[in-house]
Order: structure tokens, then sequence, then C-alpha cells
């Protein structure tokens, strides 16, 4: 089977049938498997990166070199781990947790280990950005270290990481994709299993058109979402 | 009254340790506008940051009513800090916050109920003149209007000390003198003592009774701001106080006689000094450089005057001089050879 063969009529109207039944479903599924695994991601990642900052020998709040050194380690270590092995390397903890490896639900847990030392480097980043000059002022009024981090920092830095986050859902969603590769439901699952090993190559375009216009809506909403909160712009 | 003993504070960078700090010792009343004075790097910002702990001295102590600051622990230090509270060049404001929610802030940090921190807020809005712009964010507001937001952020704890860190330096001479005059009502009506850093000679003139030199972190002058003003003893006061007259004091002088005629404010202005010297005594010293101001009429300030000719010339200058009333002459001996310029 050649290439062209794939864009016949037939094909068309079979990938045209296949956009109306298969692809709601496909689509709430990556879009289900993205935000919930964001979410832990969050959980886990939001915390974390706050120790990264506040934690460091100069932080508000420092901890022992040592536990830091660990956390950013690990942060490293399951940062440069692909995600496509990733994914085969926690399957046990997947069943302990989930009771199966297979599906959307199961996909969710290696999405969430991969994202959150990803976010929890943007969180860092976004909290680095914070004016020290204005967590200096709120020391000097008298706050806790935890005040600090909770009426200053975070409130601060929200526009950055509305911005970040926006980014980290739109790369789980990248993964999302992936996980079709080994059972995981949604977009790429459709694209892998029906549009490339079955050579319906109108069905694989589809998808991918698909991924970019949810990624497109993303982005654009997060973005509007970062300028809207952000204060420091005058002209809005 | 806030008293500093012997206050050291050294760090350690990667250049090696740094002497930020040394043997400071400074009072400071209640109901005060103290003035603290340096160039860039002389340890001002360093100093006041030990007033409040935000630095923690070396060596010495930091008394504040007669407590040892230094032996406080977190939560006393959280509470003395509402009692001594700071603005800043950069106002530092939250961005993210309306003016209303970051004069609340430091009331909510003591954990006081929202709707009472926001009574206090908009009674301090009244009183910095900004009662329009309580949802307005800083970035809506001028530079002299946020730091009027930071000093009602600086009062909402009922603070008995005010700092102020360079606070009117990233501001325009109109601005500044209006936020001076603000902190001096604060000090009048709300008997806070303040104290003020700065670099600018014209901020301490215009509101402060009492003034400190700093150099390289050590006091070198200190006294009530009239004094010290009208006869600096150091070249680094002189340096600060007339900065106009840095290039004057290095040149040389020709003849290697030079005096120094000190006006403190008790000799008339239009007092044609020099001219009728010149003409009495037949010599004719030429001006080096002068640097004086008039404050009520009065001469403030010094001049530099070259003497040509022998010794006795310059004797008798000195004794001309000496006769006026209510100046003081000085010979100067650091400009007369290339060995005594160091």
């Amino acid at each position: 089977m050649n290439f062209t063969s794939a864009f016949t009529p037939e094909r068309l109207q079979e990938a045209w049938t296949c956009l109306l039944n298969e692809f709601p479903f496909a689509v709430w599924e990556t879009v289900y498997s993205t935000l919930v695994a964001t979410f832990f991601a969050i959980l886990l990642g939001l915390p974390l990166g706050i120790i990264l900052v506040t934690g460091e020998k100069k932080g508000i709040r420092p901890l022992p070199g040592p536990l830091m050194s660990f956390l950013n380690v690990l942060i490293n270590l399951l940062r440069s781990v692909p995600f496509i092995i990733l994914m085969v390397m926690v399957i046990p903890l997947t069943r302990v947790i989930v009771g199966t490896s297979v599906g959307t639900v199961a996909s969710i847990v290696p999405l969430a280990i991969a994202a959150f030392p990803f976010i929890a480097r943007l969180v860092e980043s976004s909290l680095r950005e914070v004016n020290p000059n204005i967590i200096e002022t709120a020391q000097a009024m008298g706050a806790t270290p935890m005040q600090v981090i909770c009426r200053v920092m975070l409130p601060e830095s929200v526009p950055s990481l509305i911005t970040n986050f926006t980014l980290a859902i739109t790369t789980i969603m990248g993964y999302t994709a992936m996980s079709g590769a080994v059972g995981g439901g949604g977009l790429g699952k459709l694209a892998l299993a029906y549009g490339y090993q079955r050579y319906r190559y109108a069905v694989l375009y589809l998808a991918v058109i698909v991924l970019v216009l949810i990624t497109q809506v993303i982005q654009s909403f997060g973005t509007w979402l970062a300028r809207k909160t952000d204060k420091r712009l005058k002209n809005k | 009254m806030i008293e500093l003993r012997n206050l050291s504070k050294h760090f350690t960078t990667l250049d090696g340790p740094v002497d930020a700090l040394r043997h400071i010792n400074l009072t400071i009343h209640d109901g005060d506008i103290y003035g603290i004075i340096g160039m860039s790097g002389a340890g001002k910002s360093t100093l006041v940051r030990c007033i409040n702990m935000l630095e923690r001295p070396t060596e010495g102590t930091v008394l504040l009513d007669g407590q040892d600051l230094g032996t406080l622990k977190e939560k006393q230090l959280r509470e003395m800090r509402r009692k001594v509270t700071m603005i800043f060049q950069s106002f530092n404001l939250l961005m993210q916050r309306t003016c209303l929610q970051n004069i609340m802030l430091p009331l909510k940090l003591a954990g006081v109920p929202d709707a009472e921190a926001k009574k206090k807020a908009r009674e301090l809005l009244e009183l910095v003149d900004l009662p329009d712009k309580a949802n307005s964010y800083p970035a809506q507001l001028s530079g002299g209007q946020q730091q009027r937001i930071a000093i009602a952020r600086a009062l909402a704890t009922e603070p008995s000390v005010l700092l102020c860190d360079e606070a009117t330096s990233a501001l325009d001479p109109k601005t500044t003198h209006a936020i001076l005059e603000l902190i001096r009502d604060i000090n009048r009506k709300m008997k806070i003592t303040v104290i003020v850093i700065t670099h600018q000679m014209s901020v301490v003139q215009e509101i402060c009774s009492k003034v400190a030199i700093l150099e390289n972190g050590e006091v070198v002058e200190e006294g009530e701001v009239s004094e010290v003003f009208s006869n600096p003893k150091t070249r680094a006061s002189r340096n600060l106080i007339y900065p106009e007259m840095a290039d004057n004091e290095n040149l040389l002088s020709d003849s290697g006689q030079r005096i120094r005629i000190i006006f403190n404010g008790k000799q008339p202005s239009q007092e044609p000094l020099i001219a009728k010297m010149a003409v009495q005594t037949g010599i004719l010293p030429s001006i080096v450089g002068a640097s004086t101001r008039t404050v009520g009429g009065n001469a403030y300030g010094y001049m530099l005057l070259d003497v040509p000719g022998s010794p006795e010339d310059m004797a008798k200058i000195v004794s001309y001089l000496n006769a006026i009333p209510d100046i003081i002459v000085q010979v100067e001996a650091e400009y007369t050879g290339e060995g005594a310029r160091a």
C-alpha cells in the first residue's frame, strides 16, 4: 500500500466517519488524562518547586544542604528518563495504584510522574522571578516564612505561574499521545493504532490536526489569562 | 530610644571578608528625625537593616527601649518588626495587589480581621492623601504616589520607629520635598521616631534634627545637623556636604598657603568679607573654591583661599580673619606639599 492510496475518496469517507464516531471520545480521553495528570503533577510539583526556592541556603527557610541536593538530583533524574521508557518502568507502580497498566486511567500515573519534576522546575523559575526586595519587605513586616510564601511569593508570581502551567499542560498533552503506544487512550492511540498501523493515513493526519487545534486553544487561553491577571501591565 | 552599642558587621564574600560596619555607637532619642548619611557602599543599608535585625550584627548590640534585640526569639522578632517598620527606595509594593490590599498586608500578617484591617487601611489612605486610589494597582501610580502607599503600609501596625532606606532617592526634587513633608508630619503628629538613610545632603538638611556621617563602615561625625553641616571636620563629611567642592579640595596651592574660612550661620551673607580684607591688608588672596548657602539671611558653608606671598603675609591674613567674630579660620596644612596630600 502506497502513501497516495491512503487519500482515495473511499478512504477520506472512512476517515470522516471515524472523525464523527471515534474522535469525540478520543478527544475527551486526551483532555481528561491531560488535565487529571496535570492536576496531580501540580499537587506534587508546586510544593516541591516552592521548597527548591525557599529551602536553599539564602532562601527564606533554609533546609539541610544534603536534602536539597537529594531533591535536585531526584528531579534531574526523573527529567532525564525519556517518557516512553518511564512509562514502561512505572508499570508495577501503576498496577498498584490503578489496578491495571492498560487504558486511559492507567496512563495518568506515568504522566503525572513524568510531569511533576518538570512542574517543580517551572514553579521554581516563576518564584525566582519575584522581586527579592518585596520578599525582604514582607520579612521586615514580621511575616513568617509560610506567610511570605502564601501572601507574597505565590500571589506575586500568578501570571508567570499561569504561563508556565500552560506550557506544562501542552507538554503533558504531547506525552498523552505517546502513551497511546503502550495502551493509553485518546487521540494518540487513534493516530497510532488506527491511522498508522492500519495504514489509514487520513485518520493519522486528522488526529494530528485535532491535537494541534486543542494545543492552540489551550495556549491562547493561557496567554490571555496570564495577561489578564497581570496587574503590572498598565494599558489594558 | 534606640541605642547602637559597638555594632560591627562582617560579611564573607568571594573576594574575602568585608567589614561593612565597624564599632558603631549611636543613640537615637524618641521623636528624633535622625539622618544617617554616607556615600554608596558606606554601610548605610547594612546599618539600617541591623536596627530591625534583617541583618544580624556580628558584634555589638541594638537596644530598643533598653531591650537587646539580638536576644529576641523568632516570634518576638516578628512582633518587634511591627513596631519598627521600614520604607524603601524602590517602594517594594506588591504589584499584583491593589493599594488597599497592600496597606492591609501587615495587618493581615498580624492576624487582624479583614473588616478591621480594611477600615484602618482606608484611614491611612486618607492620611497619605490618596483616598481615591484604594482599588488602583501600584503600576497605575506615579513614584511619589507609590511611596505614599508604602508609607501608609508602614504605618498600618502603628509603629514607634520608621526606618527610611533611601526613601526619596528614586524621586524628583519636588516629589522628594512632598514626601519629606509627609514624613515630618507623621513624626510630629504620631510621635514616631524616624531614621533616614540617604546619600542626599538636601534630605538631611530638610528634615533631620541630628545626623551621623558614615564612611567605610564607621561613624566619622555625629551631632546636631546645624553643627555638623556648618563645620564638617573630615574630608568625607566635606565631600558629602559640599559635593561641588570635592575637586577644589584636591587642587594644590601655588604658594603652599591655604586657609579655610567656615561660616556657621552667624555671619550675615551680604557682608563683603573678602573684598574688605583685600583692601585693608593689601594682600590679594585667590578664592580656590567656595560653597556657601544663605539660610535666614546668614551664610553657611566655607571658602578656600590661597594666600600669595611670604609667611608674614599669611600671618597677617590669619590675624585679620581671626579678629572677625563668628567665623572659623583654619590654616590648611594638608595642601602645602605633595607629601602632605595623602
